[in-house]
């Protein structure tokens, strides 16, 4: 319950939290009980021990039994920094995109996270929100409105697409403003909902921008170059419009010791890292 | 099929026994006819699904989703032909339809589906999982002031997962005295016994430290089971524990207690000598 900052919610509505203990196996299976019970749980805990820990209980329980549960990882990616890897959750989305019915959202602010947590109270079925403890600056006007399955575009742009979600929108949308100044237009596209995959708007940017870097605070590896969104990219692309690609995240390791801000530039997950792959992979594009 | 082949006026005992047996004679009939199942765990808990089902469960066949309902789960969900057997006796959908157990695109998988199969209320098999769905189960009916009850059935071998004690400090942390588990105690689990491989003794110590309510019972003595399962809940804000000892493989002499028919697929001469013992009398 720490973990997962839910004090002031226990305040207000304190016949409305569960506090199962240390067991994250039993509190996704509770979750599922209660939603049998008619209940919308939002199960939530550290992402690194919900998602590793429970994983059987989120495919079998959540998923594959179709039950209205809510999962939220808490404290996702890199944020518990220097407490190491055992707390990083950077393989999260590669084990939960592989699951059939679990729709997965990882939104880019305070704004969009309201929004989501709505969205996945609204729709039936089972929903996990990859939350993060790293602040973020806001991204979305305040006349935003998110929804499910649609990704969107955040700056135009004609030259390259930059495709993120979650904490490196931000990060993304302030490459965009460098590249401006090297003379280059990049569209920014916030990728929120990771399953199901917005198809329409990754093709429209691969076939209008013909180069796309993908920004994603979590392993790239685990599926087709990429575990999580770059590796959902690249699916998408590589059967529709194939485009030169640059994925970045954590590639492949364990992260040293390190704060959060330090281990992200270390990994080049920075507005000048993220503008370097772009210059890049603008550099080898075939398209207009 | 001889379904309800219990004579007029038996007694409830004598009926659930009828019962037991037709779910026994069929869930062999199944096994043997889709080449894939565990007998071993159909018969041991034949006699627990006919008491719930035919004595405890406020369920009505018509209403399967009814939000009033008494739940059940089946956390040994790989004895699935014997609950799938006793939801078609009950009623959930035409006992025809068992016949397509295991075949392309059945609804009747291997193991059960909520979404596919009536009466079915949370798909089950990785063992450890039914009871934690069940103390979330009656963790809301409990939140809601709500009358209905929480039934959950798993194996003994099953209990070496932790879930399951994760799950028993949690029911009894919430006084969950509308939760039941019933522990199909036949001692073998695949492979051996199991307390050859973990030992699961002292096992109601075990709960009774957890801080449940536990009764020893034999899990074919259909009245007790049934008289039992009407006494919950056996002491105020204790969740219930019914360790039914049974026999693996129990009603056909040459399957009892025999390791191998944990999931071994009957041969046409061992299902045709085994339904002959299952018929006629209930003196096995």
């Amino acid at each position: 319950m720490g973990s997962s900052g839910l004090s002031r919610f226990a305040k207000r509505f304190p016949t409305r939290l569960v506090n199962v203990g240390i067991a994250e196996q039993n509190m996704v299976g509770i979750g599922a009980g209660l939603a049998n019970g008619g209940k919308i749980p939002f199960v939530c805990g550290a992402a690194c021990f919900l998602t590793a820990r429970a994983l059987e209980q989120i495919k079998v329980d959540a998923a594959y039994s179709q039950a209205n549960v809510k999962l939220c990882g808490m404290s996702s990616g890199l944020g518990y920094g220097p407490l190491g890897p055992t707390h990083h959750s950077i393989e999260d989305m590669a084990w939960l995109r592989a699951i059939a019915n679990l729709t997965i959202i990882v939104p880019a602010d305070a704004l969009e996270t309201a929004q989501a947590v709505r969205a996945a109270a609204a729709m039936e079925g089972p929903v996990f929100l990859r939350l993060s403890r790293t602040p973020v600056p806001d991204v979305h006007p305040p006349e935003y409105v998110f929804q499910t399955g649609s990704a969107t575009i955040l700056r135009p742009g004609r030259d390259v697409t930059l495709i993120a979600n979650g904490a490196m929108v931000w990060r993304a949308l302030a490459a965009a403003r460098l590249l401006a100044a090297e003379g280059l237009s990049a569209r920014v596209l916030n990728l929120s909902t990771l399953h199901p995959l917005d198809l329409k708007a990754i093709r429209d940017a691969a076939e209008t921008t013909g180069a796309i870097v993908t920004v994603e605070e979590h392993s790239t590896r685990g599926g087709l170059g990429g575990g999580g969104l770059g590796g959902a990219v690249a699916e998408a692309t590589a059967t529709t419009c194939p485009v030169p690609m640059r994925i970045l995240g954590i590639p492949g390791t364990f992260a040293p010791t390190g704060s959060t801000e330090w281990l992200l530039e270390y990994f080049g997950l920075t507005p000048e890292g993220i503008r370097d792959a772009a210059l890049e992979v603008v550099g080898v594009k075939v398209r207009p | 099929m001889n379904i309800y082949a219990e004579p007029e006026g038996a007694r409830t005992g004598d009926r659930l026994r009828y019962l037991a047996r037709d779910i026994r004679r069929q869930s062999l009939t199944m096994v043997h006819r889709a080449k894939v199942g565990h007998p071993g765990g159909d018969l041991s808990a034949a006699d627990i699904l006919a008491a719930l089902y035919f004595s405890a469960l406020r369920v009505d066949p018509q209403r399967p989703t009814a939000p009033d309902r008494d739940r059940f789960i089946m956390s040994k969900g790989h004895c699935c032909c014997a609950l799938y057997t006793t939801l078609a006796m009950r009623g959930f959908f035409p006992f025809s339809d068992l016949a397509d157990y295991a075949q392309p695109l059945s609804p009747l998988n291997g193991h059960p589906n909520r979404t596919k199969v009536a009466g079915v209320e949370a798909n089950t098999r990785p063992l450890g999982h039914g009871l934690p769905v069940a103390v979330g189960a009656a963790l809301a009916a409990k939140l809601d002031g709500a009358a209905w009850r929480t039934f959950v059935l798993t194996g003994d071998g099953e209990l070496q997962e932790g879930s399951n004690w994760e799950a028993a400090m949690a029911a009894a942390h919430f006084g969950l005295e509308n939760l039941t588990l019933i522990v199909d105690r036949n001692r073998i689990q695949q492979g051996a016994p199991t307390e050859t491989i973990i030992r699961l003794e002292p096992l109601a110590e075990k709960f009774r430290a957890f801080g449940w309510a536990v009764r020893e019972i034999d899990g074919h003595d259909c009245t007790a089971l049934s008289d039992t399962f009407a006494a919950v809940p056996f002491e105020p804000g204790r969740p219930n524990c019914v360790i039914a000892g049974t026999v693996k493989g129990k009603g056909v002499s040459f399957i009892e207690n025999r390791a191998e028919w944990h999931h071994h697929v009957p041969t046409d001469g061992e299902l045709a000598a085994a339904l002959e013992e299952l018929k006629g009398g209930l003196d096995r």
